[in-house]
């Protein structure tokens, strides 16, 4: 399957591992990225509060760039793109005459977007959407038996239900846990699950972002999860790269609590050993996961996996 | 008729038990409202159910509650639909006080603390320009079709229950609360808007506090969209006021803004040291010795490789800073409103031809419309009149600079009144004006 891809920001500049794992992961799953590489930063949400029509028009000229590709379907791997680019797109397809006032600025470059050409949808939506769980499970050839993750949703992919399309059709809100099944994992529950993961407010409100943070990943290591998994690298940075302090702002030193990129986890399942995944670029070491996982070659040659 | 379970969340305070949860079973049809089914138990089964309600109609407000986990109001949620949230197994529903609130009795939180102070807090009523006309103020018609949003909303709670941010920093000034500033932010009658701009930007609990999470616009049953409005009192605050305010707000805003503009994809490296100012500004040497230790954690696991990470080149830095640059030379902001102009294609079904943004607007998503009285001769043309064709009446335009001449002087095109039902007053501080 071939889809427009493009990889925000923040998957190439603080958390490389993301972009990397899911480059080598694609091939896996048959997808063919069609990088969209001169497209701009989705703006995250603090250009929409800046000035809404200059977050429109570069997320209009993203959209039109994904149109040149030929291609319907334009994947990304960040749930903060996903909201954003939502957002915007909503108020595109609201009217025609929006539409044309935006497209005047694209115009000097030769785009214009267009309705209905451009599905955007993450990482996630597509594994279940596109590629299925069936076909996902088939592909499995180290199964992540016995390894407990939690799943962690952020905010951008899960609210508001009715732009993002959640509902008893697409229940995408539970797409995280049946993708850890579909893996082979197993899903643990606990409190943070759909809540924020306090990056938004590093800059204004640390003490209650890093609150935020050590609470959820607390929340985890005692509900007896090995790692948490993310589809949005803003909340890695929150929840891996500033996990020290998290810790120590909820005073809670025995906090180890590996996060992975979504990739990352579906790479591991499919047989990519950890270097390739970029595990060992975390900060919070997924010691629990690479033991799970030199663990389970042996055994799973064995089985017949 | 189905069979529910109904899981209330006990606790009376005077009776020294710990809060526990207690089932009844009711039978109901799936269709009527999780408050039926309290008051149902309440009367033929156990007296003692501490619940607070009154019109069971979804207007007053009073029966805010978390049901299978979610925010509202239990005579809005009707009892099939929070079945099909339940984790505790087939027709549970759990039944649950607001959270962010102490619990006074069983399914009643005390609101002084965490709603209505914030409410009072933010000066909610009209502070009007003066003079006072001798007669009624003159507005734009859509500037009132706009703050009928935040009118909407009935101070049930809910937005405020599962808050994130207050959760963490109980002294956010909150969604409920800061929705009810941007109906007198938005109030082009109100004269202080400035100050109160200033104030909800300075306070460090205020607009830029909100951690940006839809929970409240998730929550609310009235479609206040309270985080909506945050971002407006945030784009009001600094783009148009360009109020530098203490918490590194606006800072960080412009610090991510210059950002993009100057190289296409985000730096991470520049924008911490931008966001407090600079890497001169006072403020920002403490801060960046504070997350010096996160850099290096960074550098040390290979995380961050200076040349790659830090410095990811853009393939089209010159098209994008051409956006910037005409957008924001701009004299006006353009600010697209969906509340006040709708879906094109929801409205198509209903409008006529050349049929004004106005009524075309009200109709498609104004539950109460504001009364609209056209100003046969629209003189300004900035906002948009009444019979300004739809491609420019639905780009809300808003002006840069706020220090408007007094609006009486004629210059405003359509005429606020709303003789009809419910008439936004002055000086009205807390209720809901429109439902």
């Amino acid at each position: 399957m071939k889809v427009a891809y493009w990889p925000g920001c923040v998957s190439r500049g603080f958390t490389p591992e993301l972009h990397g794992a899911m480059e080598a992961v694609a091939p896996l799953l048959d997808l063919e990225l069609m990088e969209i590489d001169r497209a701009s930063c989705c703006g995250a949400g603090v250009i929409a509060e800046h000035n809404q029509e200059l977050a429109d028009t570069l997320n209009a000229r993203t959209f039109a760039l994904a149109q040149q590709t030929g291609e319907s379907l334009m994947m990304n791997i960040c749930s903060t793109c996903q909201g954003a680019q939502s957002e915007c797109q909503e108020r595109l397809d609201a009217s025609g005459d929006y539409r044309d006032d935006i497209n005047a600025t694209l115009e000097a470059e030769g785009l214009a977007y267009e309705k209905g050409l451009v599905t955007n949808k993450n990482f996630l939506w597509l594994l279940v959407e596109e590629i299925g769980l069936e076909n996902l499970k088939k592909k499995v050839k180290k199964p992540l038996t016995g390894l407990k993750v939690g799943p962690f949703y952020g905010c951008y992919i899960v609210r508001p239900t009715d732009r993002l399309g959640i509902d008893d059709e697409n229940p995408r809100d539970q797409y995280m846990q049946w993708v850890i099944e579909a893996l082979g994992g197993e899903v643990i529950d606990y409190a943070g699950v759909y809540k924020c993961c306090g990056f938004p407010i590093i800059t204004m409100n640390k003490e209650a972002s890093l609150k935020m943070a050590g609470t959820h990943l607390s929340d985890a290591q005692d509900a007896d999860a090995d790692c948490l998994v993310v589809p949005c690298p803003l909340c890695h940075l929150n929840l891996d790269l500033q996990q020290p302090m998290a810790a120590g702002q909820i005073g809670r030193s025995d906090l180890n609590m590996p996060v992975l990129h979504l990739p990352q986890l579906v790479g591991l399942a499919l047989g990519l050993d950890n270097k390739a995944l970029g595990l060992n670029k975390h900060v919070v070491k997924p010691t629990s996961v690479i033991d799970w996982s030199t663990a389970v070659v042996g055994s799973t040659a064995e089985s017949g996996w | 008729m189905p069979d529910y379970t109904l899981r209330l969340r006990r606790y009376n305070p005077e009776s020294g038990e710990a809060p526990h949860y207690e089932d009844f079973q009711v039978e109901l049809e799936g269709h009527r409202s999780v408050l039926e089914a309290i008051l149902k138990v309440k009367g033929d089964q156990d007296g003692s159910i501490g619940v607070r309600c009154s019109c069971r109609a979804a207007i007053c407000g009073s029966c805010g509650v978390r049901t299978n986990g979610k925010p509202g109001l239990a005579c809005h949620t009707h009892l099939d639909e929070a079945a099909k949230n339940s984790k505790d197994g087939e027709n549970v529903i759990v039944v649950e006080p607001m959270g962010n609130m102490p619990v006074i009795k069983d399914l009643i939180v005390d609101m002084e603390e965490v709603h209505w102070k914030k409410i009072r807090r933010v000066t909610p009523w009209l502070v009007g320009k003066q003079p006072v006309p001798e007669r009624e103020y003159i507005v734009p018609h859509e500037n009132m079709v706009d703050v009928t949003q935040t009118m909407a909303c009935i101070q049930c709670g809910a937005c405020v229950s599962d808050c994130m941010t207050m959760e963490m920093d109980p002294l956010f000034i909150g969604p409920a609360a800061l929705a009810k500033a941007y109906r007198f932010v938005g109030d082009p009658r109100d004269a202080d808007t400035k100050e109160r701009l200033a104030d909800l930007a300075e306070d460090p609990h205020g607009i830029y506090d909100c951690t940006h999470c839809f929970q409240c616009i998730e929550a609310c049953p009235k479609g206040v969209a309270p985080m909506s409005q945050i971002m407006r009192l945030r784009r009001r605050a600094g783009s148009d006021f360009g109020l530098d305010d203490r918490n590194n707000g606006h800072r960080h805003e412009m610090a991510f803004v210059k950002n993009i503009k100057k190289n296409g994809l985000l730096h991470e490296a520049d924008l911490l040291p931008d966001s407090y100012g600079g890497k001169f500004h006072p403020r920002a040497v403490p801060e960046l010795l504070s997350s010096l230790p996160v850099v290096l954690r960074a550098l040390k696991t290979g995380k961050v490789t200076p040349k790659k990470a830090l410095l990811h080149e853009h393939k089209a830095p010159k098209e994008v800073k051409k956006i910037f640059e005409i957008i924001e030379s701009r004299p006006q902001r353009n600010e697209y409103n969906l509340y006040i102009s709708g879906n094109e294609d929801d409205i198509a079904g209903e409008a006529v031809g050349g049929e004004s943004l106005g009524s075309g607007a009200a109709t498609a998503t104004v539950e109460a419309p504001v009364a609209e009285v056209a100003a046969p001769e629209a003189p300004v043309a900035e906002a948009a009149a009444p019979e300004a064709p739809v491609e420019e009446a639905v780009v809300e335009t808003v002006e840069v600079v706020e220090e408007t001449p007094a609006p009486e002087a004629a210059a405003e095109p359509a005429v606020e009144e709303a003789p009809e039902a419910d008439t936004p007053a002055d000086g009205e501080p807390t209720e809901g004006d429109a439902q």
